[in-house]
Formats: C-alpha cells, sequence, structure tokens
C-alpha cells in the first residue's frame, strides 16, 4: 500500500500560501462532488481584499465552497475556506469559529490556528495538507496533528512554487507523506473510494 | 510559536479557572467560545511564564491586583480606523441618513469599543456629514485599560499607515490627518471630534441594559461567545434598541441561529446590518 489509507478520518485541513493557488484549484477539480470528508482550507489571502477568492476557486472545483459564519455548523462533506481577515478554528461541537485575534506568523487568518484547533478536536482523526508558501506558518500546526496521531502530508519541496512552508514543517515534525500534488490527488481518490466501499 | 513547552490545556482545568473567576471576582467567562478562549488563556501563560493553568489560579486567587491586568491580556484588542470600509460608506450614505430622517439626534452605541478606532472612526464619518453635533456616543468595554486608552485618543503613527489605506478606500471627502496632530510619534486626536463620545466600562455578559439607541456597533465582539452567549447578549442588544434602531455586527458573524432572528430584518446583508422591528 502506497498511503496509510483508514476509514477512521473525519475531516482535512488544507493550508497554502504564495504558489498554492495551482495546487488546490487542482485539488478541489479532482475531488469527487460527493467526497465524504469536510474540508477547512486556510490559505494565505489579502486582508482587504473580501470578495474574489470563493469564487476563483470555485470555478473548477465540483464542490461548493463556502468562506463560513461564526459558529456555522459543520456540514458533511462541506468545504470551508477561511474568511479574509479572520482566523478560523474549530471548536467542538462541530461548528466552526471565526477570530479577529493578533496576526500568527503574520497572516490572518493563519494556518497553525486552524490547524492546531482541528487537531485538538478531531485528534488521530484528522489529515493535514500543507502545500508551497513563502513562511513557516503551518509547521507549528503541523507538529500539532503528529503528536495528536493525525495524518500529515506536505506537498513535495521539489514540485513546491515556493518550498519554505514545506521545508518548515519537514525540520519541525515527522510527516507521513512527501507528495506531488498529482500523488495529493490521487491519495485522495484512493481514500474516498475506501469510504464508499466501506 | 513553534516553541511548545506548554501542555494541552484541559477543558476541566479552564472550568475551575472561570468558575475562580467568577466566585472572586464576578465576571463570567464560562460561556466564550472554547477555541478563542483556550489561546488567550495560553498566551497568558506564556506571557507570564506560568507553567501551567493551576499557577495562573493560584495567581488569581490570591493577587486580585493582577486580575485587570489579566482581562487586558484575554480580550482582543486588535481593531482599526474604518475597518471594513465599504460598511462605513454604507453607514454614511444609507444607515445614518436613515436615521436622522425622522429624528433630529442620534444616540449610538459602541459595545465592546476596544482601544476606541472604531469610536474616532463614527466620529469622522459624522464630521463629515455635518451630523457630529447631533450625536450622542457611549463607548464600553470590559477591559478598564483599554478604555483609558480609547478616551485619550492617542494612537501609534504606525497604525495610522493601514488607517489611512483603510480611508482611501472608504473615500473619505478629506484626510485621515485633518483629525490628528503628531506629536512624538503618536497621532493624537483632536479633542473637539470626541467630544460628544463618552467611553465607561461595561461588561456586556453580565451587565444590565442601562440605555436605549438608534444605532448599536458590536461588530466582531460575539464571535469570542458560544452560541448560548451570543443569545443572552443579542436579547441585551435588542432591547437597548429603540424599535426601527439598527444593530450592526461583523461581516462574518450571524443572526440567523440566535432565538430572537425574527425580531430583526436585515438591511445590508454584506455589511451585516440589521433592524429592530418587533419589540
Amino acid at each position: 500500500m502506497r498511503y496509510n489509507l483508514s476509514n477512521k478520518y473525519k475531516a482535512i485541513v488544507i493550508g497554502g500560501s504564495a504558489g498554492s493557488f495551482q495546487g488546490i484549484t487542482q485539488i478541489l477539480a479532482s475531488i469527487p462532488k460527493d467526497f465524504p470528508l469536510p474540508m477547512f482550507l486556510c490559505l494565505h489571502r489579502l486582508k482587504h481584499v473580501r470578495h474574489g477568492f470563493v469564487e476563483a476557486l470555485s470555478i473548477k472545483s465540483n464542490k461548493v465552497i463556502a468562506e463560513p459564519f461564526d459558529k456555522e455548523n459543520i456540514k458533511k462533506g462541506g468545504v470551508y475556506l477561511a474568511p479574509a481577515n479572520y482566523h478560523m478554528c474549530l471548536e467542538l461541537g462541530n461548528t466552526l469559529a471565526l477570530s479577529t485575534e493578533e496576526l500568527v506568523n503574520n497572516s490572518r487568518p493563519a494556518i497553525d490556528l486552524t490547524f492546531e484547533s482541528a487537531s485538538y478536536v478531531f485528534r488521530d482523526k484528522l489529515i493535514g495538507i500543507l502545500l508551497s508558501g513563502a513562511n513557516r506558518d503551518g509547521a507549528y500546526g503541523m507538529m500539532k496533528i503528529k503528536q495528536r496521531d493525525g495524518l500529515t502530508i506536505v506537498q513535495d519541496p521539489n514540485e513546491s512554487m515556493i518550498n519554505a512552508m514545506p521545508n518548515a514543517a519537514l525540520a519541525v515534525t515527522k510527516i507521513d507523506h512527501v507528495l506531488t500534488v498529482n500523488q495529493i490527488v490521487d491519495f485522495l481518490i484512493e481514500l474516498d473510494k475506501l469510504y464508499k466501499i466501506s | 510559536m513553534i516553541d511548545d513547552n506548554t501542555p494541552d490545556i484541559e477543558i476541566t482545568e479552564l472550568r475551575k479557572l472561570t468558575q475562580v473567576i467568577k466566585d472572586k471576582y464576578d465576571y463570567d467567562f464560562k460561556d466564550y467560545a472554547m477555541s478563542s478562549f483556550k489561546r488567550r488563556i495560553k498566551r497568558v501563560l506564556d506571557l507570564y511564564k506560568f507553567k501551567n493553568v493551576e499557577k495562573l489560579v493560584s495567581v488569581l486567587e490570591n493577587n486580585p491586583d493582577f486580575f485587570e491586568e489579566f482581562v487586558s491580556e484575554i480580550t482582543v484588542n486588535v481593531t482599526e480606523m474604518f475597518r471594513d470600509p465599504t460598511f462605513w460608506k454604507v453607514l454614511k450614505e444609507q444607515i445614518i441618513p436613515n436615521i436622522l430622517l425622522n429624528h433630529n439626534k442620534i444616540t449610538i452605541w459602541h459595545a465592546g469599543c476596544s482601544s476606541g478606532e472604531e469610536v474616532v472612526t463614527m466620529c469622522m464619518t459624522l464630521d463629515e456629514m455635518g451630523a457630529l453635533d447631533k450625536a450622542k456616543i457611549i463607548a464600553t468595554d470590559i477591559d478598564t485599560a483599554i478604555i483609558n486608552k480609547a478616551r485619550n485618543g492617542t494612537y501609534s503613527m504606525k497604525n495610522m499607515e493601514v488607517n489611512s489605506k483603510n480611508y482611501a478606500r472608504y473615500q473619505g471627502t478629506r484626510s485621515l490627518e485633518y483629525y490628528y496632530k503628531e506629536v512624538n510619534g503618536e497621532a493624537v486626536i483632536h479633542k473637539s471630534l470626541l467630544e460628544n463620545v463618552s467611553y465607561r466600562k461595561h461588561d456586556l455578559v453580565q451587565g444590565v441594559v442601562f440605555s436605549k439607541f438608534d444605532l448599536i456597533l458590536c461588530r466582531n465582539v460575539m464571535i469570542y461567545f458560544n452560541q448560548s452567549l451570543q443569545n443572552a447578549v443579542l436579547n441585551k442588544l435588542h432591547e437597548s434598541l429603540f424599535k426601527y434602531g439598527y444593530l450592526a455586527i461583523g461581516s462574518k458573524e450571524s443572526l440567523i441561529w440566535c432565538e430572537i432572528a425574527n425580531k430583526f430584518i436585515i438591511v445590508n446583508n454584506e455589511e451585516k446590518v440589521y433592524k429592530k422591528v418587533k419589540d
């Protein structure tokens, strides 16, 4: 078996920054409409531009992508994008919580906050995927996911347009899989099949 | 943030903490949203080098002077002038003119005013409309230190850069510089601009309804509360509004889940401005 596949997982978090747009678009275009796990996307974006990002990501996506409201309930298979100028966190009780706390790693939304809070809620049932990016946001979050026995995946630094972010995660914690975007897509499709036969 | 020496904070520890605070200081943090509250507590542990929540609890039990400082550190005080410029445009072009259509006066409450950037913004907006002398503004916060900062109306010049960018996007008729004087690297807002504002300490969670308003701004405050506390606070805000008064919340907040949502109608969905239509 190439990947650590299991149907125990309950959620996926994906983080990305500079150079991740193409990768995330490809992932959203490749997973089926009825992919069962909720996905939480934290992508660095301009603080003052509220509109356009969801629309841009949606063009090729099979999934409906939503920028959630504070305390919105998580739907099965929902795709949630951290809104501009808010941190997006997971809350116990199947809801999302937004926050205007200080910038973390010079970012709001910060990947570390989404990842850390998600790993607290989903423990070993979380998959964390970190894509291309120019700073070290997400490294701490990946470490927390691993500490709580979740699965960690980074985009192959050789493929990443800017590899600082995957490298920072590789430097601080055990990463289960170092994959190209094609392989990440392959992994998610295998995972989808596993959920559909079980 | 990569340092990770402090252990995970357990929910049972947070319950103990909020109970001690309630018993000793009569502040109620038990219904704060868990993810952010936990992070704020971790921040306090890191800041004061307390090794765990137990240590924090014992400091709070034995050192009442520390409590105000603790409140300052756990409340989120991140704000900008003209944050969400399009919101301020809507206030200026639609909401405030609508209120002044039927009244000669306008009463405004900034609930959770933090360091006062939003209050300053409101006064600038009213000034540009020629309506500043018609306004009576109350600004409240739970945090005494931040209320004092708001009252001072003095801001670091470093922050004025983002404020100016917001002001440009809002398309104000003047320039921000018109409203302050630079003194030793700080922007001191002209006192005359803030003449009609009174600043008070008030706790949205446990405080009573103290007046009625035409317009309440409570933006990105309730996001730190869980749903049941949001409900309770919304009831107070509702009671504090005149019928047909307006409530503005953060762009990513919603009243949809609240029990008394049907007593409001949405006036501007994009900027999240609601109008009270039922008592």
